[in-house]
């Protein structure tokens, strides 16, 4: 804490020194200029009359989508049912990759610090880094539009998400009974078995029920580039300029999102 | 039953831990192993079982030695050890069953203790030794409902269930109160005898280990100063081991009432305590 | 000592579920639910042997990136990214800050809390791509779109963690401020700030992170970024300029993790 003394010689009290506050000012000098630049140089291209004009649009919008087009909701139950599906088989696939990646990536669980953990990291990595949209985009043009290149989206971009968080949570484990259970003539296997599994089984079926509430959400906005579910109703209804349809999609999205919501809260409450 | 030759230890970060401790515990013998903390107790009992790795030296079960010996025998050799643990070392979560059977392991191949199907006697074992705990009442509960002097005795029973020759227990009692560490290292004395185990039981309240103990071996900064009679632990010795301070009282006890429920109160106290407490 | 016959000789772990029926019926569901889902999925078998070839092209093009035939858009997708994440990240951070107060029941009156939390629960209910494909249609295709989509992403990611952050604190400085007479600006000045200041510069590091990474997903739908340049990419077939735009995404993304990696440690 600088006190400094006056001409006068009294103390005088500053929260920090002069240097240090110069510094924090040419700091922020710097941090509005860069968003300054950012700025004129993301509208550069604008054309603001849109932009002015966009509430007008919106009005327009909201007109045309009310009231929704409700008897367009028969047509939406197969690719509700296939957007469940594409969250709960993407979530179920990812598993059996996520776990394993997991125990490779954990300090205390894997077999080669220097060899196999930072190869298991770049996997977590590499797989969070890409959005479920674009693995979407990938899986679309590879394996074809439909329900499975959603599944198997939903799949890649879950590893990296849950063999994350799971590998944290093994790293967080007691090491007493793991010791224990090795004091007992315990082969590695059932080491895992019984001191590590038990300890992490919470945070990983909280991880599970989480990431698949997540995977409702993606599952349904994958559909706009080809990979099933009820994004490619939203995208044809789009196409189309039907926004009476557009609304009721919206409106049907909402519903899902806060019942799996719901439904993870209360499966986390059982589990803890 | 335990022999141990010239046991050093030197951890990565260069303390010397162990000093070459030599230390023979014959089968039947519950020997107690006291020091101040850092003295290298721990250590040593977990180098026994290699959960730590020697140093040096040489540590022989029956005729078989431990140390040299590969993973596989190790593990051979790690069944007919049995080790009790400080806070417990449950396994929280699962049932107070599935941590007893948990002592056979070593015993049954994967499959068995994966699906939890152990053999006929290995089950019927376990109930046994769960009522000679006195806990048959919580077979199904899960370890984390249980009070700590009834961890401490699931933690007893897991290591019985090994059918162990020896038993390792480092801190049985330090995290229990009192009264309960007096039951504890009763029942440790008790299954011992009943079974003829041969047991080191690392244990710093000096009061409780000549209370339950026969036998003291004192370890100081790695080497041990001490092998006798717990009746031999007068005020020298506990110096010798820990170093100076006032042990009259502590030291007297050993020949008087054991009982230091309150060490600093005069004696009719701790008896009025214990009416109270029972 | 007991007589060892008494005892059973066999012991099954309790169920998880306790009640028979439920349990019965609980997994013969899940099964169901399973078996129909799996059924459900159609699979185009021809089209799937069509897709080995390209999935094989394409992981030859991760081999060989082509950095250079495509190099013009990405430079301008990457720089549209770029720009949009750090203004959306600050414009959300500042618009943040008011709502995630108000939404602090500790610290707003009720009806300023219930507007805000609505404002937060709004900005959070629809994917950022939805959010994209209307602001599109208002403001016309491009990054300003972008922009807006991850400015109101921000500011419900934000203001919620920030409310529940304010919920959180230490109530002792905030009756010290109170007791000393200090009004309402002073008290969030004095008791609050130092209190929510460094998990705030966490959050919003972590949130420039998830900005560039949603503003590759934007550009899907016509809010501009990156993510356009790869649809064209990919639209086109060019997988060696598609797996080249990837790398670029995940090396941005892996050293924007390990910067504010950097500064998060330095402040906390």
């Amino acid at each position: 804490m600088p006190v400094s003394s006056a001409a006068d010689g009294t103390p005088v009290w500053r929260r920090t020194t002069r240097r240090r506050a110069l510094l924090a000012w040419f700091a922020w000098l710097m941090l509005v200029a860069l968003v300054v630049a950012a700025w004129n140089e993301m509208t550069r291209d604008t054309i603001w009359a849109f932009v002015w004009d966009a509430p007008g649009q919106a009005a327009d919008i909201g007109t045309r989508m009310l009231p929704p087009r409700w008897s367009y909701a028969g047509e939406l139950l197969r690719p509700l049912w296939d957007t469940l599906a594409i969250a709960t088989l993407g979530t179920l696939l990812a598993l059996p990759i996520a776990v394993p990646v997991a125990v490779l990536a954990a300090r205390n669980t894997t077999p080669s610090a220097t060899l196999v953990r930072p190869l298991a990291l770049l996997i977590i990595v590499a797989s969070r880094s890409i959005n479920s949209l674009i693995w979407a985009l990938l899986l679309v043009t590879v394996l074809g539009p439909g329900v499975l290149a959603g599944i198997v989206a939903i799949a890649l971009r879950s590893v990296g998400f849950m063999g994350k968080l799971i590998y944290e949570a093994i790293e967080e484990i007691d090491p007493a009974p793991v010791e224990a259970m090795q004091a007992t003539g315990a082969s590695a296997l059932q080491v895992m078995d019984y001191g590590i599994v038990p300890q992490v089984m919470p945070a990983f079926a909280g991880i599970t029920v989480f990431r698949w509430d997540i995977n409702i959400r993606e599952s349904a906005v994958v559909g706009l580039v080809g990979a099933g579910g009820i994004g490619l109703s939203l995208e044809a209804s789009l196409n189309t300029l039907a926004w009476s349809q557009v609304s009721l999609i919206l409106l049907v999205i909402l519903a899902t999102v806060l019942v799996s919501e719901w439904v993870s809260a209360k499966v986390r409450h059982a589990i803890i | 039953m335990l022999r141990i030759e010239g046991l050093q230890k030197q951890y990565r970060t260069g303390d010397a831990a162990l000093r070459g401790v030599d230390l023979v515990v014959p089968a039947g013998e519950v020997i107690g192993l006291i020091g101040p903390s850092g003295a290298g107790k721990s250590t040593l009992i977990r180098c026994v079982n290699r959960l730590v790795e020697p140093t040096a030296g040489r540590i022989f079960l029956g005729d078989d030695e431990v140390t040299g010996a590969s993973r596989r025998a190790l593990r051979r050799l790690r069944r007919r050890m049995g080790m009790i643990f400080q806070e417990f070392a449950l396994v929280e979560r699962l049932t107070v069953m599935e941590n007893v059977l948990a002592g056979r392991l070593g015993a049954v191949p994967f499959w068995r203790s994966l699906t939890r199907r152990f053999p006929p006697e290995d089950v019927r074992n376990a109930f046994a030794t769960l009522d000679r705990v006195g806990l048959l009442d919580h077979v199904d509960k899960r370890a984390d409902a249980l009070s700590g002097g009834q961890r401490q005795r699931v933690g007893i029973a897991r290591a019985l269930l090994q059918d162990p020759d020896l038993l390792l227990i480092d801190e049985p009692t330090a995290s229990l109160d009192p009264k309960t560490s007096r039951q504890i290292m009763r029942l440790i004395g008790e299954v011992c005898a009943e079974r003829r185990l041969a047991a080191v039981v690392n244990i710093h309240d000096v009061a409780l280990a000549q209370m339950f103990l026969g036998r003291i071996v004192g370890l100081k900064a790695g080497e041990v100063v001490y092998d006798g009679p717990s009746a031999g632990l007068d005020a020298t010795v506990l110096t010798r081991i820990y170093g100076e301070e006032d042990w009259t009282r502590t030291a007297r006890s050993a020949d008087g009432e054991p009982d230091d429920a309150a060490p600093a109160a005069p004696a009719p106290a701790p008896r009025l305590l214990r009416a109270a407490a029972e | 000592m007991a007589v060892a016959t008494s005892y059973p000789d066999r012991w099954r772990r309790p169920p998880f579920v306790a009640r028979a029926w439920l349990r019965w019926v609980l997994y013969g569901g899940a099964v169901l639910y399973l078996v129909v889902a799996v059924g459900s999925v159609e699979v185009n078998w021809a089209r799937l042997a069509e897709g080995l070839q390209r999935g094989a092209r394409l992981l030859a093009g991760f081999m060989t990136p082509d950095f250079s035939s495509r190099w013009g858009d990405i430079v301008q997708g990457m720089r549209e990214s770029l720009t949009m994440t750090v203004t959306s990240t600050v414009a959300g951070i500042l618009l943040a800050i008011p709502v995630g107060i108000g939404a602090a029941r500790n610290l707003a009156p009720l009806p300023v809390y219930l507007v805000c939390r609505a404002v937060v629960a709004l900005s959070r209910t629809f994917h950022e791509v939805i959010v994209a494909i209307l602001f599109v249609a208002m403001v016309g295709f491009g990054p300003f779109a972008g922009f807006l989509t991850l400015t109101v992403a921000t500011i419900g990611f934000i203001a919620k963690l920030l409310a529940e952050d304010i919920e959180d604190i230490d109530p002792g400085p905030v009756e010290a401020i109170r007791a000393t007479g200090g009004s309402w600006l002073q008290l969030v000045d004095w008791a609050v700030r130092p209190q929510v200041m460094p998990r705030l510069i966490g959050l919003s590091l972590y949130r420039l992170d998830i900005n560039f990474r949603e503003s590759a997903v934007v550009g899907i739908v016509g809010a501009g970024g990156i993510g356009a340049t790869l649809n064209t990419a990919l639209d086109r077939y060019e997988y060696g300029s598609a797996a080249a735009i990837l790398i670029l995404i995940i090396a941005v993304v892996m050293a924007a993790e390990y910067g504010s990696g950097l500064v998060r440690r330095r402040i906390q």
